[in-house]
């Protein structure tokens, strides 16, 4: 394969040193390119790789969708995607230059005959390179059509080449409970191995949580307190004060659980509780991630109800606008029992964390939008000033937000300036937008970046996926059982008042 | 929001840090969203007749403005030290749930005299704890020198000197004390990028150990770029330095490689702004590669030994000298470890 081929290269020594490393020369098929995704992330992401010089020097893109339409039609589509969703004003000329290496072909993802129209095409850009280009294909679709892609790739013999490299990046939903992730790796295998595959989660592309990492692994004074003897708890929140939009049919079948928790909170779980890797390679970043999901013991079907809640929204008021509840949106069915907040108990059985509770929130049309992770750490021990102000103390927290205020803040206990020692909580407050200059750059454009240059590192391993849905598979099943349906909470609230009984005594979920 | 502001004349530093901080703390008061931004000090000395193309040039940064920036504008004839400190954000009052960043400025009119003592000027007036740059466009070595002690950077632009020679010595020197971030390097930045790229395909590496010409076209004012790139090449190939020959801005020489000698050129070329205009690499084969810019990026032309060529453009957009300056004040964060290496050969080239 071509992966063992580079990797007996001579080294280049120019690249050595460079703020932005060569990406190799890449056909990049996107799946889905008249999509949703493709026109908001994708296509302005691809500009803006373009813009600052970050795309291989060559470099073509194919955009395949059902639909029929010609190469400058698919041009037209993209040139009005990058103009309205690009984080930056457009170079004409570099727009254009980006433009004329688009082609489209046009067929529906179940059609075998397709396929070899694409390939001839991917070849066809080769020939006009006078070079062979190393192939990305970007599964850009509905999760439906994943395996149907894969396979047909496969059958196509475009899932491999002897002489450069062949790779998938996949959307999340990576399956929708345990069994269909299984089914769905199990053609993924078949078809490509795993290396070749690259599992996104966007969350892993934000500056923030990559932070996460930075901020644990790049400082020692944290490291001491970084476990059970120290640590209460531990809060993750996804919180959002939007309601579902236009995602009624894929939300209603997915719910909180599917599309936040099983992705992207385990995600910010593991980053904050993994042990430090060796290194920064991928598999050994990946290795210590799933060592954390492997260490969460997944619920007994008799535990579910005492350590998780799920709720949905009822009409209320969000910025002093009325807004309708779950069940009166567009296209949700009047019965539906599809949960729009989940909170669940988890905690993590190794010898660093066990016994400290680790909550995950996340909700729709709740109070605001915040997406942090807040350790809460152990009282102290004796308290000196019992008689003067002690009312004032709390446990050190410790928040890193991810969104909308990225940073880290620490709270401390300070004296209120005054003849009596009385002691008020105050915050040591990091923020990203104060303290770096340059521009960060969306989650697509490292991802993209990162896969077509074959780094592995901020995309889930198999392993990874199996280990996730094994911990959400049986609290899936233990609410799909249940008769109960979900806790109702007014939209604009913090959610059900029944998730306060998950933390236990002396323990409250942060205001939103 | 307006910026806010104080003023004074025949002031001293203590006075300016305390307005400065009243300021803040009113400011703060009527806003709790109001966040002063804490990335570095930039101190820049300037000729106060020519004062306003600088900061037309820091006001063109945008995001990229230094949080606290100390302007030192040195006027003949002057005997005070008057002072103007503001502080203000962009934009308007910011949405609930998010923070106003706001920004602080010292502009400060001295006399010559000053610049010698800039370091107890300066020194009460940076904010503690945070990188201070200095950029001194218009000159005033002494100004830069004074204040070695309070700075860990300074920002230059080698294409400056009057001569390239020059530049490069005093961009060694203030090198042994001082982080440098030379601007007239960060012009060369995308052609190293796009270099490395070119030969970055495993078929193409091989021929980095054959290259027999180099030939960089500059601006006629930008031989420093120029030089700065043919030294990183050196130092990452093994190249060993030695002087060319200067003739009518043009210069011609031959460095020692492993396997053999590298003729190498510098030509300079007509073109609307600084920096380098194209590259050609030349292996033993035949082969080579060139780079020139082009609409929309760099136009690529690949020679092969048998002496057909494909052309390609590599995709990039122009940063402008805005952007230079910005990428400028962002890297005075970073260290490069490129640079010094490529100083010394670009400077052996220049003798």
């Amino acid at each position: 394969m071509a992966v063992a081929a580079a990797a007996q290269a001579l080294p280049n020594p120019l690249t050595e040193g460079l703020e932005r490393l060569p990406v190799p020369p890449t056909t990049l098929s996107i799946f889905g390119a008249t999509g949703d995704l493709a026109r908001r992330k994708l296509l302005p992401a691809l500009y803006n790789l373009a813009h600052e010089g970050a795309l291989p020097q060559r470099f073509n893109l194919i955009g395949i969708a059902r639909k029929e339409m010609s190469d400058e039609e698919f041009r037209g589509f993209a040139r009005e995607a990058i103009t309205s969703f690009s984080r930056r004003r457009p170079d004409p000329q570099v727009l254009e230059e980006l433009l004329g290496r688009l082609r489209y072909v046009g067929f529906g993802f179940g059609d075998q005959d397709g396929y070899p129209k694409l390939k001839a095409a991917i070849e066809a850009l080769d020939a006009d390179a006078g070079m062979l280009l190393n192939r990305v294909h970007y599964l850009s679709t509905a999760p439906g059509y994943f395996g149907t892609i894969m396979e047909s790739l496969k059958a196509a013999d475009m899932n491999w080449h002897a002489d450069v490299d062949v790779r998938v990046i996949v959307e999340k939903p990576f399956g929708s409970d345990l069994a269909s992730a299984r089914e769905l790796q199990a053609v993924v295998s078949a078809a490509f191995r795993e290396q070749q595959v690259f599992r996104i989660d966007h969350y892993l592309g934000k500056e923030t949580v990559q932070n996460v990492l930075a901020f644990r692994f790049a400082n020692f004074l944290f490291e001491p307190v970084w476990n059970r003897n120290y640590i209460d708890h531990v809060q993750i929140t996804a919180a959002e004060d939007l309601g579902i939009g236009s995602r009624a049919g894929y939300y209603d079948a997915s719910g909180a659980l599917r599309d936040l928790v099983q992705n992207h909170m385990l995600q910010l779980l593991t980053l904050l509780c993994m042990e430090p890797p060796t290194s920064f390679d991928a598999d050994k970043v990946r290795d210590e991630k799933v060592k954390v999901l492997d260490a969460i013991r997944p619920l007994r079907p008799d535990e579910v109800a005492r350590n998780t809640v799920r709720g949905q929204y009822l009409a209320g008021a969000i910025g002093g606008e009325d807004v309708p509840g779950y069940l009166e949106e567009d296209g949700v069915p009047a019965d539906s029992g599809t949960e729009t907040y989940a909170a669940l108990r988890l905690e993590v059985n190794n010898w660093r964390w066990a016994g400290v509770p680790i909550f995950l929130r996340t909700g729709k049309r709740l109070a605001r939008k915040v997406t942090e992770i807040a350790v809460q750490l152990k009282p102290v021990p004796h308290m000196a000033f019992q008689d003067d102000g002690a009312v004032g103390v709390r446990p050190n927290q410790l928040v890193l937000t991810v969104q909308p205020n990225e940073g880290v803040s620490i709270s401390m206990g300070a004296k209120v300036p005054g003849t009596r020692m009385s002691i008020r909580p105050v915050n040591m407050e990091f923020l990203y937008g104060t303290t770096f200059m340059s521009q960060s750059p969306e989650a697509y454009e490292r991802l993209i970046t990162d896969a077509m240059r074959g780094d592995a590192t901020l995309f889930t391993r198999n392993d990874e996926v199996d280990a996730q849905w094994s911990i959400i598979d049986p609290i899936l099943s233990a609410w799909h059982a249940s008769e109960a349906p979900p806790e109702p909470y007014e939209a604009g609230s913090e959610g059900p008042p029944e998730a306060d009984a998950l933390l236990g005594a002396g323990r409250s979920w942060r205001t939103l | 929001m307006s910026d806010d502001v104080w003023y004074a004349q025949g002031t001293t530093p203590p006075a300016i840090e305390s307005a400065l901080r009243d300021l803040l703390a009113d400011r703060h008061r009527r806003s709790a969203a109001f966040v002063p931004a804490r990335v570095l000090n930039l101190v820049t000395i300037v000729d106060h007749e020519f004062t306003g193309e600088v900061e037309n040039r820091l006001d063109d940064l945008r995001e990229s403005n230094p949080s606290r920036l100390i302007l030192c504008k040195v006027r003949k004839g002057q005997q005070s030290l008057d002072a103007i400190a503001s502080i203000g954000s962009e934009g308007d009052e910011p949405v609930p749930g998010t923070v106003a960043v706001g920004r602080e400025k010292i502009e400060l009119t001295m006399a010559p005299r000053h610049v010698e003592a800039l370091d107890t000027i300066v020194g009460p007036l940076v904010v503690g704890d945070l990188p201070t740059v200095v950029w001194a466009p218009h000159g005033y070595p002494e100004g830069v020198d004074a204040l070695r002690r309070h700075a860990q950077v300074v920002l230059l632009d080698s294409q400056d000197e009057p001569g390239v020679q020059d530049a490069l010595l005093r961009a060694q020197s203030l090198s042994e004390h001082l982080q440098v971030v030379d601007l007239a390097w960060l012009r060369s930045a995308p052609w190293r990028e796009r270099v490395a790229a070119s030969f970055d395909p495993p078929e193409l590496r091989r021929a980095l150990g054959s290259i027999v010409g180099v030939t960089v076209r500059h601006r006629y004012d930008s031989a420093a770029a120029g030089l700065l790139f043919c030294g990183w090449l050196a130092s990452r190939l093994g190249w060993r330095a030695s002087s060319l020959t200067a003739d009518h801005g043009n210069r011609r020489g031959r460095l020692r490689a492993r396997r053999g000698e590298v003729a190498v050129k510098l030509d300079a070329v007509e073109l609307r702004s600084p920096g380098l205009g194209g590259v050609t690499i030349e292996a033993a084969s035949g082969e080579s590669v060139s780079l020139d810019r082009a609409p929309g990026g760099l136009r690529s032309v690949r020679r092969a030994g048998d002496g057909t060529e494909q052309t390609w453009t590599v995709l990039g957009a122009s940063r402008g000298e805005v952007g230079i300056l910005a990428d400028g004040v962002r890297n005075a964060l970073l260290h490069d470890e490129l640079y010094q290496p490529s100083l010394r050969a670009a400077q052996a080239m220049s003798a």
